[in-house]
């Protein structure tokens, strides 16, 4: 791989890669057999510090190996960067244009985009580090997948969104423009008022969090079954059905193209998101 | 926990229901380093050094194109000064040709008038000089007419009339007889 970096890989080759190292890591315990992973997947024994609040385990690790990866690799490249970029630079600023262009600037404008660009960015990009850690062998696991990161970055939104409303309407004129919509007779209010209360301060970080947890959580569970199957089958099974095998290593390939694809989606998901939720704080509707 | 065979290693401490939904605080405070971390990158090395590079080189192709179109002003200037010149240059022509025309035209009349006067000159003088040398002659003539006349006179008259005054009084009355003569011969 190292010696072809030049050379972009293909999605295609990665996964399968991707899909066979994970295949030889998923190799079976002494007691064999195939078990059904569960929920216990995500929380892992602490590697150290147990039982303080700076407890360190597996998911843990990897969180910080995605955030270090990626700092160092735009750490890089913005210390090399120059007028005519080179291809990493291209990269790096098609990423970054997407965010600015696609995300920040067609969903709040060009005028209102500018203050928001650092943190949509810093969304996406920790976002998708975060999620790709789940199909990157070796590391197997996206630390979205656990709670804590997804729910510090709804906050992060949610913060986001309500400073934008309060910044455009004052606290009191935020409030009103997003609990009382103009254009609605005022005994409907009674009602309105509590569901929008609801949807717009609750269940808007709420969704957030779990779309991105459960997305991670649940492509994770696919990916270990098929390996797992995949290699049960090889190993354990005999004849005929090992043949099967060949099909569920298929899946797991197949699987693993579609995580990279979930991940950048839930990424830009998040991000998409939590501009328009901006952008509706600073409209008046 | 063994019978979980998984990538994973096997599983601590498992927490139900809405637990699942409630970070324990050392995965609050391990994700808020890690966010921070990008974070920080991201507001104060990426964004600050990718946008100066993105200003720097809107600025770039802005003075590219202001530079091309001062350059195209220029030439535009350039060319209208090329014109002009030319249609001053060919104007300046035209005149100098006019001029010469006319000067040509002025030095010929001239010239013509010149030798027109001349001429008149030339013919004047040349009367004026042979009525200068026929009165010249006429007398001359009158005189050795005279002087002949006498002698033949004297000859045939056998005497000589060596009185001045007398030969003179005779040479005028022959001469005004023979003018005289001249006229009745041309009426």
């Amino acid at each position: 791989m190292r010696a072809r970096a030049a050379v972009p890989l293909d999605l295609g080759e990665c996964a399968l890669i991707t899909a066979a190292t994970n295949l030889l890591l998923a190799a079976p315990g002494e007691d064999g057999g195939f078990h059904v992973p569960n929920i216990g997947e995500f929380f892992p024994p602490a590697i150290a510090f147990e039982g303080t609040i700076f407890e360190f385990n597996r998911i843990t690790l990897v969180r910080f190996v995605a955030a270090l990866v990626l700092c160092t690799l735009f750490w890089l490249v913005a210390r090399r960067a120059s007028l005519i970029p080179g291809r990493a630079q291209n990269i790096a600023e098609m990423g970054l244009d997407f965010v600015r262009v696609n995300i920040a600037e067609e969903v709040l404008g060009k005028a209102h985009a500018r203050p928001f660009v650092p943190l949509l960015t810093t969304l996406f990009f920790a976002i998708l580090a975060m999620n790709i850690t789940g199909v990157v062998p070796l590391l197997n696991i996206a630390s979205t997948s656990v709670v804590a990161v997804p729910l510090i970055l709804a906050v992060v939104a949610w913060i986001a969104f309500v400073y934008a409303g309060i910044k455009a309407h004052g606290p009191i004129g935020y409030l009103r423009t997003s609990l009382f919509p103009s254009g609605v007779p005022w005994p409907i209010y009674i009602i309105l008022a509590p569901i929008e209360l609801i949807s717009t301060f609750i269940l808007r970080p709420a969704t957030l969090t779990i779309r991105l947890m459960a997305n991670m959580l649940a492509g994770h569970l696919l990916l270990v079954i098929f390996f797992a199957l995949t290699n049960y089958l090889f190993v354990e099974a005999s004849g005929a059905v090992k043949a099967v095998g060949v099909v569920t290593f298929g899946a797991a390939f197949a699987f693993t193209i579609f995580e990279i694809f979930i991940a950048a989606l839930q990424a830009y998901i998040f991000t998409l998101l939590t501009a328009v939720y901006i952008n509706l704080s600073q409209e008046a509707h | 926990m063994n019978d979980v065979m998984t990538l994973a290693a096997e599983a601590g401490e498992v927490p139900e229901g809405i637990w699942l939904f409630i970070p324990p605080l050392y995965d609050v405070i391990g994700s808020l380093a890690a966010l921070a971390l990008i974070a920080f990158v991201f507001v104060k090395k990426v964004l600050p050094t990718f946008n100066r590079i993105l200003d720097e080189r809107t600025e770039l192709i802005q003075g590219g194109i202001a530079r091309a179109e001062s350059a195209q002003a220029e030439a535009k200037e350039a060319l209208e000064e090329y014109k002009r010149l030319l249609a001053e240059a060919r104007a300046e022509a035209g005149q100098i040709r006019e001029n010469a025309r006319v000067e040509g035209t002025a030095i010929v009349t001239e010239l013509r008038t010149k030798a027109t006067d001349d001429a008149a000159r030339i013919l004047e003088n040349a009367q004026r000089q042979i009525e200068a040398e026929r009165q010249q002659a006429a007398v001359s003539l009158r005189a050795e007419v005279g002087t002949l006349a006498t002698e033949l006179a004297s000859r045939i008259v056998g005497e000589s009339l060596a009185d001045a005054a007398r030969q003179s009084r005779v040479i005028d009355r022959f001469l005004d007889d023979l003018e005289a003569q001249t006229v009745a011969d041309n009426a």
